[in-house]
């Protein structure tokens, strides 16, 4: 950070007007106590962060009746029952969500930027709002106007058609609702992207030269954003993989619905269970800040 | 124009619709013997009282507790990473970190917490070995503060080192070169500038605790007074006519409660922006 690296190459003389890491001067003895109280913090905190983690690894790799160690509850997971198929429904539904948010998001965003900068506020908060909603109530609400179906519109196509999102096996009524659970976050990440290019010029010149606007989105505007994109993806993915509350109160079993119902039978293989989708979402997060240390060579 | 309409389209069906309905439907109470729909409020005024009314309560009071501590704590160690010298690695380990664990919220952040110091969790028997009890237990409100804190202070660490980073270091200078002292430069000078951002993300903090209920679900069941649990209570219930109706109005005083939290917030940011500006 520029406020310490400047200093710490500052002539000796302004060392002394500075406040900051100057070891000796007048504030000696703070700058020490400074140091303690923050080494204190680091050793807290990270004592708090690190234990948990710690305790369920051990917790889950401890053989209770020889005391030994044993990996079952991590081997046993791929056979477990219900694993291969709350986690493909988990993962489908993830992919799906990537995609609808992407195709409704980007065109939004994009479009936002070059030709509509007065609705930019409106799209900003509508984004926004399911940050501060809480879940539940919105799922709530959900219910609610799902149960018009058998209670109002029984029999007419569109009754049918609530009763298709409603499908166990692939509930397409979750998409949409991670759809909207995923805009702010999505938000973010693609208009972080937008404001990085020189956007305008960059359609401009591909309209001049004659590419219409689906093309111009395909063959210019993604491969610019590729970063942001794969950022808004990855982050989207993360949180349907870990999405409860609607899921649970919507009726459907996916993967974080599937921990809970084993936990009671089998302690062990849901606390495996949560090392391995902590590690997941680890992965997918230095995925993202991999690409990101990337951005300044692809796109500068 | 065409190219937004699906956003706007599916904003307005899955987000807006579902909240309207909400507010409307809190108003109908279906007549158990009858099954007819009328319009009342005895929904609405039942869970201002007794155990709702308490389950609101307990709810405000865990998040707005643990919103402050989570604000406190983050903001301390956002500073103490910054203030480390030649600390680029620290910085990225911590902000990574704060990135997964700020995602690790739900389901398997209990089970970690079970696993550590639940009633047979490794950390439990290690301190019992050496004659030591827990002071408070992981099933209570306290435990729950202490795992919700678990991710929000990365949550804060997140979104507060931008806006610290943002503090120049000219300005301390300036402050220390007019016989400023440490305080006087936060009182005037940083204070001020970073007031609005802190502000912004304690505000995220309490909506991120006040809508929190996997991780009190996996916990605790419904043995706490929290307005989420009592919400997934009501709509699970079977037994009670008009339960559902229950469940709305909880979850519409939810939506009033963070709205006026949001209203509160914008009018504290137009004031402390007029301090940076």
């Amino acid at each position: 950070m520029t406020a310490v690296d400047t200093a710490a190459g500052l002539p000796a003389a302004a060392a002394a007007v500075d406040p900051g890491p100057a070891p000796t001067g007048r504030r000696g003895p703070r700058r020490a106590g400074v140091r303690v109280a923050r080494a204190v913090l680091f050793t807290v905190l990270g004592a708090y962060f690190l234990v948990p983690i710690a305790a369920s690894v051990a917790f889950t790799v401890r053989d209770r009746g020889t005391g030994g160690l044993t990996a079952r509850w991590y081997t046993g997971i791929p056979s477990a029952d219900g694993f291969a198929e709350t986690f493909g429904r988990s993962l489908t539904l993830g992919l799906l969500t990537v995609a609808g948010t992407l195709l409704l998001l980007l065109p939004t965003v994009v479009l936002v930027t070059l030709r509509l900068p007065r609705v930019r506020r409106v799209v900003e908060f509508l984004c926004l709002l399911p940050l501060v909603l809480p879940p539940i109530a919105l799922v709530v609400g959900v219910r609610s106007v799902l149960s018009w179906a058998p209670d109002h519109f029984y029999g007419t196509p569109l009754a049918d058609a609530f009763f298709a999102l409603q499908e166990p096996d692939l509930p397409w009524i979750l998409v949409l609702v991670y759809v909207v659970l995923a805009l702010p976050f999505a938000h973010r990440a693609l208009d972080a992207g937008v404001r990085a290019v020189d956007l305008g010029t960059l359609t401009e010149a591909a309209r001049n030269l004659g590419a219409s606007w689906p093309r111009v989105l395909v063959t210019v505007v993604v491969p610019a954003l590729r970063t942001a994109v794969l950022n808004a993806a990855f982050l989207t993915l993360a949180l349907v993989l870990g999405e409860f509350t609607i899921a649970s109160l919507l009726g459907f079993r996916t993967f974080p619905t599937w921990i809970v119902e084993i936990s009671g039978a089998s302690p062990q293989l849901s606390v495996s269970v949560s090392v391995l989708s902590l590690l997941l979402t680890w992965g997918l997060l230095v995925l993202i800040s991999a690409l990101d240390r990337r951005r300044p060579r692809t796109t500068a | 124009m065409l190219g937004t309409l699906p956003f706007f389209l599916l904003v307005g069906v899955v987000l807006l619709l579902p909240v309207v309905v909400l507010a409307v439907e809190a108003f109908r109470v279906t007549d158990p013997v009858t099954y007819e729909d009328t319009w009342s409020t005895s929904a609405i005024t039942s869970v201002t009282t007794g155990a709702y009314g308490r389950a609101y309560l307990g709810s405000l009071r865990l998040s707005l507790v643990t919103a402050a501590l989570g604000t406190v704590l983050g903001l301390g160690l956002a500073a103490a990473m910054l203030s480390v010298r030649r600390g680029r690695l620290l910085r990225r380990l911590l902000l990574t970190a704060s990135g997964v664990l700020a995602n690790f919220g739900g389901i398997p952040l209990a089970f970690a917490f079970i696993a550590a110091i639940g009633n047979a969790g490794v950390v439990t028997a290690l301190l019992s070995d050496l004659g030591i009890t827990l002071g408070a237990s992981l099933y209570s409100t306290t435990g729950l503060a202490l795992v919700y804190l678990y991710f929000l202070v990365p949550l804060m660490v997140l979104t507060i080192t931008p806006a610290l980073e943002g503090l120049r270091p000219q300005w301390r200078e300036a402050s220390d070169v007019l016989g400023g002292s440490g305080w006087q430069y936060w009182r005037r000078v940083g204070g001020p500038v970073l007031l609005p951002s802190v502000l912004g993300a304690s505000v995220l903090l309490f909506a991120s605790a006040f809508a929190a209920y996997a991780t009190a679900r996996a916990l605790v069941g419904s043995s706490i007074p929290l307005v989420t649990l009592q919400i997934a209570d009501a709509l699970s219930s079977n037994v009670l006519v008009g339960s559902e109706a229950q469940g709305k109005a909880l979850a519409l005083g939810m939506v009033v409660l963070v709205g006026a939290v949001m209203l509160v917030y914008g009018w504290l940011q137009r004031r402390a922006s007029r301090w940076s500006a």
